[in-house]
């Protein structure tokens, strides 16, 4: 006999990933009440969804969550019942339960459910939300739910089928024969009970006979075949329990006439043989439903490597094509076209696999949204855009810490305060939108607010106070936004009534740069902040460019190339020999020699005339770079370095390149910072302070 | 003889439970997300029973006895409605409506297949 493995495991795991997509309608519907109002249909649907985890969870025995759900579904019952009204109170209650329930479902999800404390304030906001007599004893689940656990035992081959086999028919008779006295009503049918059934069910619990009256059939002519008009005088002698006869009747209670006496003749003789007992037929094939495949997420990332290397493979197949002298628009090369083709679309598809859509993550942000403003007592409201574009969910996970970051500042800083906003003619409530999308390959975020955007004149002063900048220079407004990113530009305590913004952008900025994005921010006084993030769709490849330095093959991921340029001698400034500047824009970057910043060889005394890439975040850039040679742009599969090399600064990961070779992939802005001190050319970080200062 | 049932539940899980329930003890379980997709069901499917949920989208369960009844090739067929709510004004409802029985939700697995029984036979 095969057993599955704990089907019920099973189940509790799809139990819980439905209760992400319910926790999800849940949040849209909350979403569109506090927008549009509450139509029943909406309110419908937020309480079914409560109502779906309640049932689920009642059936693993997550005792805690089933308690918080029914008072929840108490409350919103009342509402779509229309015995309270929809208040603005209660809808910041239905909003804290929402996040509640998520948060409960999650601890029970982690098997940690004490970790959640029960919420007494919320509890009693609800309970003051549902009408009077629905509120209930306090957490009492017994009243009318009760969570019990579901034990299910699937021994296909030993079904347990005691439960309708008849009460042992070899137990010792010595009982009394009951009197029973069954006379349906005429609309038995109706509801799809049959007395021929009853009686079956009624003989497999001893023996049993059964006189049928029809004194009450009407004529032929008169007789309405849908119509019940029989009785029955029922003998029955087992040692069952009157409860246990009385259950066979349970459905029909209320449509029939019925009498159950025990006689007091005790009968002693051998109970019959069960009439009922042949039920169980073969187990039969479940029909198929369309359901999501779970995958393990490691399967995943092997496929995605394995594609990698179908790609690296790809890649080196055309390259000794073409080495050995085949030519262009051959039918071999041709071949090989087609084969770069379909590797790029199964590339595209795998990552797909990987790809999941934006919106549980704003939507936990939706819930900072409203904590945060609580305890900054403002009025702001989180809106999405284009919530529904999917991005690598490494990359989603990754984006937890710096997108509440960004968001907390906005609500913060970005936002006025209530008495500002009504001097300024805005609407009271502050707006803050989370708007991604597609663009070129990539997914932009945006995080706008609508408050009184940088204040630019305060930005400059603390910078200066802090020394980041010096005095009486004169700065664009793209410069002082800048600063922003600055590390060392704020800590908490520096900024927090400052009604601009900056609280650990430098942290954001790194933590975007890891996952291959930049990020840029624009801002209007008296509109608003908007900071953009520009993402990769996948963390599995790369745009670099591929270069040459001291003889060594390096990439570049091309997030970081601002620009190429073949600096005239006049471009560069020589501090002294090894130690350059670049002219950039309106001020100076540090110019390295890739070669020498990782220690491949000593610095050349000359960097003009050798290729430059200006490296950087923004328009302006940080350092710039000297190679050799320009090899090549293109994509280029990661290749994250075993964990038995140590790890070297700079170095970020490696790739094998079309020819068999191994490359680095190098984070070029560490690299500097490490490379910095030894060149002793400038204070690191080398931001815009070292450009124009 | 395998006891055909359709069970119909907005939620996967309970979909599951139910299945996971009674395909080990002979019944064939056939599934629909609410009302409307368990009437579509009931065109090429004549199951021995309907279990059904009440709160639904697009079709309740009372929504879905009432269709049900109406329905030439199924009026008889039994229905037992799966509630969390034991009480008996829901049941009256059910009963109103035109269900067979009822089960509370959570249930045993014995009990569904029992009141199963009650109603097939």
């Amino acid at each position: 006999m095969t057993t599955t493995p704990d089907p019920m495991a099973e189940i509790r795991v799809s139990f819980f990933l439905e209760c992400e997509e319910l926790l999800e309608s849940l949040q849209d519907g909350l979403d569109i009440m506090e927008t549009t109002g509450a139509d029943s249909d909406t309110i419908n649907v937020v309480f079914r969804t409560v109502h779906s985890i309640k049932g689920g969870a009642g059936a693993f025995g997550l005792e805690g969550l089933v308690r918080f759900a029914h008072r929840f579904e108490t409350a919103l019952d009342d509402l779509r019942g229309g015995r309270v009204p929809l208040t603005s109170e209660g809808l910041k209650t239905y909003f804290q339960a929402a996040d509640h329930l998520s948060d409960l479902v999650r601890a029970h999800r982690e098997g940690t459910p004490t970790d959640v404390n029960e919420n007494k304030g919320l509890l009693s906001d609800l309970d003051n939300l549902a009408a009077e007599d629905s509120v209930e004893e306090p957490l009492d689940p017994k009243i009318d739910f009760q969570p019990m656990p579901v034990a299910l035992d699937l021994g296909l081959d030993d079904a347990p089928d005691d439960e309708i086999a008849p009460p042992n028919p070899s137990a010792p008779a010595c009982c009394l024969p009951y009197q029973i006295k069954f006379e349906p009503t005429a609309d038995l049918f109706s509801t799809g009970n049959d007395p021929a059934l009853l009686l079956r069910n009624l003989a497999a619990l001893g023996r049993m006979t059964a006189t049928c009256d029809t004194k009450h059939v009407p004529d032929l002519a008169q007789l309405d075949p849908e119509q019940s008009h029989l009785s029955w005088t029922i003998t029955l002698e087992t040692n069952v329990p009157p409860c246990d006869i009385a259950s066979v009747f349970e459905f029909v209670e209320g449509l029939c006439t019925l009498r159950i006496d025990q006689t007091d003749v005790p009968i002693i003789d051998d109970p019959a043989p069960p009439t009922l007992s042949e039920a169980s037929g073969p187990p039969p094939s479940a029909p198929a439903t369309k359901s999501v495949v779970r995958v393990d997420i490691d399967r995943i990332d092997r496929l995605v490597n394995l594609v990698g290397e179908l790609v690296i493979n790809q890649a080196m197949l055309s390259q000794s094509l073409e080495n050995a002298g085949v030519p262009p628009y051959s039918p071999a090369m041709d071949g090989v076209e087609e084969y770069q083709r379909l590797t790029r679309d199964i590339q595209d598809s795998v990552m797909m696999i990987r790809a999941q859509p934006l919106k549980p993550l704003f939507q936990r942000m939706a819930r900072m949204v409203r904590e945060a403003s609580n305890s900054v007592g403002k009025d702001v409201r989180l809106y999405f855009e284009g919530e529904e574009t999917e991005i690598d969910k490494t990359v989603i996970e990754r984006l937890v810490e710096p997108l509440t970051h960004m968001i907390r500042n906005a609500v913060d800083h970005g936002i006025e305060s209530f008495e500002n906003r009504c001097a300024t003619d805005k609407p009271a409530q502050g707006r803050v939108t989370l708007r991604a999308a597609h663009k070129s390959g990539r997914v932009v975020i945006d995080i706008a607010d609508d408050g009184a955007g940088i204040d630019r004149a305060k930005v400059r002063q603390i910078a200066i106070d802090k020394g980041l900048i010096p005095p009486g220079k004169d700065y664009d407004d793209a410069e002082i936004d800048e600063l922003l990113f600055m590390p060392g530009f704020s800590t908490a305590g520096a900024v927090s009534d400052l009604s601009g913004r900056g609280v650990g952008l430098d942290v954001v900025r790194n933590a975007i740069q890891t996952l291959g994005g930049r990020i840029t921010v624009l801002s209007e006084p008296g509109q608003g902040t908007t900071l953009s993030i520009s993402l990769p769709l996948t963390l599995a490849v790369v745009d670099g460019m591929v270069v040459r330095a001291a003889d060594e093959t390096l990439v570049i991921p091309l997030n970081f190339v601002i620009k190429t340029l073949t600096p005239e001698p006049q471009d560069v400034d020589s501090l002294r020999p090894g130690y350059n500047m670049l002219k950039s824009g309106s001020g100076l970057v540090p110019l390295f020699d890739l070669g020498a910043m990782l220690g491949y060889r000593e610095a050349p005394d000359a960097l003009d005339g050798t290729d430059v890439l200006l490296i950087g975040d923004d328009d302006k850039g940080k350092i710039a770079l000297a190679v050799d040679r320009i090899v090549d742009q293109r994509q280029v599969v990661i290749k994250g370095l075993d964990d038995k090399v140590q790890r070297a600064p700079g170095i970020a990961a490696a790739t094998i390149l079309g020819d068999g070779h191994i490359a680095l992939i190098l984070d070029p802005l560490e690299a500097a910072s490490k490379a910095a001190p030894r060149h002793k050319a400038l204070p690191y970080p080398t931001s815009v302070t070292g450009a124009i200062s | 003889m395998t006891i055909n049932i359709l069970a119909v539940d907005d939620s996967r899980t309970m979909r599951d439970i139910i299945r996971l329930a009674l395909l080990p003890a002979g019944f064939a379980v056939h599934t629909a997300d609410d009302g409307l997709h368990a009437v579509d069901v009931l065109d090429t499917v004549v199951p021995d029973a309907i279990i059904t949920d009440i709160n639904m989208p697009r079709m309740d369960g009372f929504g879905l006895i009432d269709v049900v009844r109406g329905l030439k090739q199924h009026r008889t067929t039994p229905i037992l409605v799966l509630t969390t709510e034991a009480a008996p004004a829901l049941k009256q409802r059910a009963r109103d409506a035109g269900a067979t029985g009822w089960i509370v939700k959570p249930f045993e697995p014995s009990k569904l297949i029992k009141a199963l029984h009650l109603v097939t036979g």
